[in-house]
């Protein structure tokens, strides 16, 4: 009781200096990801990312800012509930997040419920015709595989087997592949599918190899991404086989072993960023965040995942430093108006993993310059020429 | 399909069809003698796989403090129930087999994480340390309850593989692993089809262990009591059998096999904390085509499961479980006609 009563006399005592001194408000940015449950694995390199954002940029036009991190525990209502904290309670200018799609359109969904931008730090499977509140750092899938797919064409390929997840990221590679080959003269010839728990994929391997595709496709994600690698390398199939960006993960390196050796798949250029020619726009940043992240977290950064979490923050602190000169004070609503309006105009900032330009009605902002096609080599990605 | 893509189909599904062998034994085994179908068989097998890769990792494997958790567990729990029974001369006794014993292959384990030391014996600790796993469990969980209906049972062994392997997520992490082959090289059978010695090996385990299964419950006492409390407990009781010790003698068995299982096939596919369950699942297709009670109707039941989730594999991935799972129809189906109804009620049993 004495306390709150001291508190209040605080409140007061403060309400009273405010316009008088005119503190000037802290930005708060409220992140939610994934710390436990099966998607913490990428959750825990995104945590590490804001950190290393934090630390590389605090401040922005005199203000400092405050990051409040919460933890979903790969559960989309719990999700939901963090974001509803973080707005009522913490008064968050943006929010962030999250490391799984689920979550993050649950986040979406209470960003456009109380008029609060957000950057999503993951693919949001929104229209963003229909929620302009968000915007997203990732690359949108169809940019991916199209540059797989050119990749097929330069080296010659002209039939293409597919092998992916049974769920909905084996249809997204999917769909996309089906989008890109036709128009690049390029045949897709099977649709074989797995789940995530399978043992084996010895069966429709079999099946890709008698059709003698030119190269193989695959749509998976993670370790059980890199079945149809071990099972073509037994079958001892000879044409190339080809990845996505849900492959790029240091683990799927660990169990794909020698079978993955030679294996293209494209990811954001901040994975070989010292690979880079020295002319990259996203070279410098990523060789900065490299520096940062090491130095905040003493150890090297070996996902994508940590380097969304920056270029997020990149993309807030340049249209937050816009929004202050419209005037309003952060934490009212008329300064996450601005904010959005200043996120939705994003031209030409340059993160990590590209440069951002984004507009109303688009949720993704990247261009060509996020994307490079990346060789594995001997257990290291190897920038492809 | 062509003569070689059938016989690489059929030494994959031979191969599937010696592990769910090996799971259905086991799942008959623990099933017949205490009424638990044990849904956390495979449980254990993934942890023997992900403690064989935390080994060649380097690692010390983080189901040693499992173990020795589950170990002062049941400790604790034999400790109150004799304190309660004012039996305290066995106490002393007690704490040395429920607590102390189990941590043998926790210390084996300890050492055999220490750099240097040959693979086979890494092998070796790996199943020696999951052995305790299952009696522990058991000793916790189901003895007291042992009376309850098997629906009861069924449901707590359920509760305690969603316990299990939560614990593995917790400790594994959620990423698979992938294991050094325990046997290399390749067979050639003619044709130009050939099999991996990882995959005979899987066989020659399933074929030598039945064999040895065969022999133990034919020829030796322990073998007959396991027997005999399968098919009558209060009448295994009467000529001084105790059930509380077959059972446990039950779950050390099937913990044993789970070993095994996990570490045959580590090598050959990515062990995730959670990969057990799916196992144990089509094991338990096999053991239901034996009726769960018979050995040889689960052998010929797991050999089918494997052969029909190879080919099913092959003519449509996607559909590949439903497929081997939808095979039960037909198998309740024949096994309601062809054998006389039984009593739904449950038997009567005292202990």
């Amino acid at each position: 009781m004495k306390l709150t009563r001291r508190a209040a006399l605080v409140a007061a005592a403060a309400s009273l200096a405010l316009p008088a001194a005119a503190v000037a408000a802290d930005l708060k940015v409220g992140v939610n990801v994934a710390l436990s449950g099966p998607n913490s694995s990428l959750g825990i390199p995104y945590s590490k990312g804001m950190q290393a954002a934090l630390a590389y940029k605090g401040e922005i036009a005199g203000r400092k800012i405050q990051l409040i991190l919460l933890d979903d525990a790969s559960d989309p209502a719990a999700a939901a509930r963090n974001a509803r904290k973080l707005v009522d309670e913490d008064k968050v200018d943006v929010l962030m997040g999250s490391s799984g799609v689920p979550s993050s359109v649950a986040i979406a969904q209470v960003a456009k419920e109380t008029k609060t931008p957000m950057i999503g730090l993951s693919p949001i499977a929104i229209d963003g015709a229909d929620n302009n509140w968000v915007v997203t750092v990732a690359q949108p899938t169809q940019l991916m595989v199209d540059a797989v797919v050119d990749r097929m064409k330069a080296n010659g390929v002209k039939t293409v087997a597919y092998i992916g997840f049974s769920d909905s990221w084996g249809d997204l590679v999917y769909d996309a592949l089906m989008k890109a080959a036709p128009s690049r003269g390029i045949k897709v010839v099977s649709n074989e599918r797995y789940a995530r728990s399978d043992q084996s994929v010895t069966g429709q391997v079999l099946k890709i190899v008698a059709l003698h595709p030119d190269a193989v496709m695959t749509g998976g994600s993670g370790t059980p991404g890199a079945l149809p690698f071990l099972a073509l390398a037994e079958r001892g199939f000879k044409g190339g086989v080809y990845g996505q960006h849900g492959l790029i993960n240091p683990d799927f390196i660990r169990v794909a072993g020698a079978s993955g050796q030679g294996a293209l798949m494209p990811t954001g250029p901040v994975i070989v960023a010292e690979q880079l020619p020295d002319n990259y726009p996203t070279k410098k940043i990523a060789l900065d965040f490299r520096r940062e992240f090491q130095k905040v977290n003493g150890a090297p950064t070996t996902d994508a995942f940590s380097a969304y979490s920056f270029d997020a923050w990149m993309v807030f602190a340049d249209a937050a430093e816009r929004a202050l000169k419209k005037g309003a004070e952060p934490g009212t609503p008329a300064f996450r108006q601005a904010l959005r309006d200043a996120i939705m105009s994003t031209k030409e900032v340059v993160g990590t993993h590209g440069v951002y330009n984004f507009k109303d009605g688009n949720i993704y902002g990247v261009d060509q310059r996020a994307r490079v096609i990346v060789k594995l080599d001997n257990g290291a990605w190897k920038l492809a020429q | 399909m062509t003569w070689d893509i059938a016989a690489i189909l059929a030494t994959d599904g031979l191969a599937n069809g010696a592990v769910y062998l090996l799971a259905g034994l086991g799942l008959v085994l623990v099933f017949s003698v205490t009424r638990v179908v044990f849904v956390p068989f495979g449980d254990v097998a993934a942890f023997a796989a992900l403690s064989l890769a935390a080994f060649e990792a380097g690692r010390t494997p983080p189901t040693i403090g499992l173990v020795a958790t589950l170990a002062a567990l049941a400790a604790a729990t034999e400790v109150a129930s004799l304190a309660r029974r004012g039996e305290t001369k066995r106490i002393a006794r007690a704490v040395l087999l429920w607590g102390v014993l189990p941590l043998v292959p926790c210390a084996l384990a300890w050492l055999a994480a220490r750099p240097g030391v040959p693979a086979p014996l890494h092998v070796a600790s790996a199943v020696l340390l999951v052995v305790p796993i299952a009696p522990l469990v058991a000793r916790v969980v189901f003895q007291p309850i042992s009376d309850a209906s098997v629906l009861v049972l069924l449901i707590v062994a359920l509760a305690l593989h969603f316990l299990l392997s939560g614990l593995g997520l917790l400790f594994f992490g959620p990423e698979g692993s992938r294991t050094q082959p325990l046997a290399g090289g390749t067979l050639a059978l003619g044709g130009g089809v050939t099999v991996s010695g990882q995959v005979v090996l899987m066989v020659l385990a399933a074929l030598v262990l039945s064999a040895l299964f065969f022999l133990f419950f034919e020829r030796t006492v322990a073998g007959k009591a396991l027997r005999a409390t399968a098919v009558n407990r209060v009448g295994a009781r009467l000529v001084g059998i105790r059930p509380a010790r077959t059972a446990l003698l039950a779950y050390g068995a099937a913990s044993l096999l789970a070993g095994l299982i996990g570490v045959l096939i580590a090598p050959v596919t990515t062990m995730y904390y959670d990969s057990g369950f799916i196992i144990g699942l089509k094991a338990f297709v096999a053991a239901i085509v034996g009726g769960l009670t018979s050995y040889p109707g689960t052998a010929i039941g797991a050999l089918a499961v494997g052969l029909v989730e190879s080919f099913a594999s092959f003519w449509s991935g996607a559909m590949k479980d439903a497929i081997v799972f939808s095979l039960l129809i037909p198998v309740l189906l024949l096994r309601s006609f062809a054998l006389p109804h039984g009593d739904e009620a449950e038997e009567e049993i005292d202990t």
